[in-house]
């Protein structure tokens, strides 16, 4: 039991290596914030431009949502890392990790979006459309408050799902939370800052989770 | 109303309105006109294209023949800005389809603030006046899962009567009810009619065509089989398939 404390909660490393581990879960906020935030907007004006059925537009959409959905995030991170650098595109690694991991959320995200704007009830559309409001009117007033509120739990799923990949990041060298721990733990030849990483992760997605469950009660309505 | 010059002689004309679904012919050329302040009521059997015809007069069905003109002016015509004209035309459903995110008084509200272009204190006060009409401002603020389907129903009633249409279609407004709620609707409705709403009715409500319909209408088989007075209709059928038809709603 002494052996296990001291591998995993030793305070003497913990106090040594919490600077740098608190710096990385900074890093670590910062990149999940930044992904929620555009991943679930890209997500959602793709799934509304979507319903404007334009086919030469929803190919496009569709090509990127099942490219993003279909490889493996660390894959296109690497391909992402390695290889806009030829095509005269040089961005940090914090800005690559972003961009990736937002497109991956995006994908996902609009096609929960758009299931949830697709089963909105066709006498919903009708009723508006009677009394004067247009398609565009229709979408934004009508159907995509209802979609939203129906997509809230899978979104929360695949947000958390998806976000947790920031650790991916350490890969191409970001210096995020676990990259951090796990060099710290080479150096200390002890577990413990990946302890604090573990709590560092429950500090970020106890909450989000909470504010999802709150969204979700908040703008409930029974069926 | 929101008559302004000469009143046209017909409120809705539609002509040889023919609807098909890939290969079936829903509606086979049917002619309906309405005048200011006439209760229309459209009855037959299930599949008869009763709806269909409804639909066809805000264009939520696109006819695949034919003309329908509100108020002496044409829709089916390329061009017509459709959201415009149906400001005009209220529509009330069979499953009331009202906004479940919204209170009642923003299912009301919304058309006004959005399409008539209201400030939300005056659309609001509209709203309310259309759901005291039909009884139900009490219920402003209640969301439509907290209304029973015949309060849901009035509610929908005046999301039509708020935009102060020149006709209001109604699909079937009852068939969705309770048996013991249908009443509550149905009087709404007779006092739209008193006030001089001009009204089309899809329903089987029998009893209710007869004492407040100006005229009916029976379609079968995508035509307009018999129309005329509720007396004469329901009294006096002469074809055999609305002699079956009757027979089978009122079960003798």
């Amino acid at each position: 039991m002494d052996r296990f404390l001291d591998q995993f909660f030793n305070l003497e490393v913990m106090a040594k290596y919490l600077p740098d581990v608190a710096a990385g879960f900074v890093v670590t906020i910062q990149l999940a914030l930044s992904v929620i935030v555009t991943g679930l907007t890209l997500g959602l004006a793709l799934a509304v431009i979507r319903a404007f059925q334009i086919r030469p537009v929803n190919w496009l959409i569709i090509l990127f949502v099942d490219l993003f959905r279909a490889l493996p995030p660390l894959v296109i991170l690497i391909i992402f890392y390695f290889g806009l650098p030829f095509i005269g595109l040089t961005m940090s690694a914090f800005v690559i990790s972003w961009l990736v991991l937002a497109f991956v959320l995006a994908s996902f995200a609009e096609e929960i979006y758009w299931a949830g704007i697709t089963s909105v009830n066709r006498g919903q559309w009708e009723a508006s459309r009677s009394t004067g409001l247009g398609f565009t009117q229709t979408l934004f007033y009508v159907v995509i408050p209802q979609a939203i509120r129906m997509t809230i739990p899978p979104l929360t799923n695949r947000t958390i799902a998806i976000t947790k990949n920031t650790a991916l990041a350490s890969v191409v060298t970001v210096e995020e939370m676990l990259t951090v721990a796990q060099t710290s733990l080479a150096y200390a030849a002890n577990t413990s800052p990946l302890t604090m990483a573990a709590v560092g992760y429950l500090l970020i997605f106890f909450p989000l989770t909470m504010a999802s469950r709150w969204v979700e009660s908040r703008y409930a309505w029974k069926r | 109303m929101a008559q302004t010059t000469a009143a046209p002689r017909y409120v809705v004309e539609a002509y040889d309105i023919h609807k098909s679904f890939g290969d079936f012919e829903a509606l086979k050329g049917v002619n309906l006109t309405v005048a200011p302040q006439e209760l229309v009521f459209i009855i037959g059997p299930s599949g008869s294209g009763k709806s269909t015809m409804l639909r066809c007069c805000n264009l939520l069905e696109q006819p695949s023949r034919g003309v329908v003109k509100i108020t002496g002016e044409e829709i089916t015509h390329r061009g017509v800005d459709i959201n415009k004209v149906r400001q005009r035309i209220g529509m009330v459903f069979q499953q009331f389809n009202l906004y479940p995110h919204m209170s009642a008084l923003g299912n009301v509200s919304l058309a006004l603030r959005k399409v008539k272009k209201m400030a939300r204190s005056e659309a609001e006060d509209r709203a309310h006046a259309a759901l005291t009409r039909v009884g139900l401002d009490d219920k402003a603020g209640n969301h439509p899962t907290e209304l029973s389907g015949g309060q849901q129903q009035r509610v929908a009633i005046a999301r039509a009567i708020a935009m102060e249409p020149d006709v209001i279609l109604f699909d079937e407004p009852t068939s969705a009810l309770d048996p013991e709620l249908v009443g509550s609707v149905l009087e709404v409705m007779r006092e739209l009619r008193e006030s001089g709403m001009t009204m089309v009715v899809v329903s089987h409500e029998m009893r209710f065509a007869r004492d407040a319909a100006d005229r009916v209408i029976f379609m079968d088989g995508g035509l307009v089989v018999e129309e005329g007075t509720p007396e004469r209709v329901f009294t006096d059928a002469r074809s055999d398939r609305l002699k079956a038809f009757l027979t089978s709603v009122t079960g003798h």
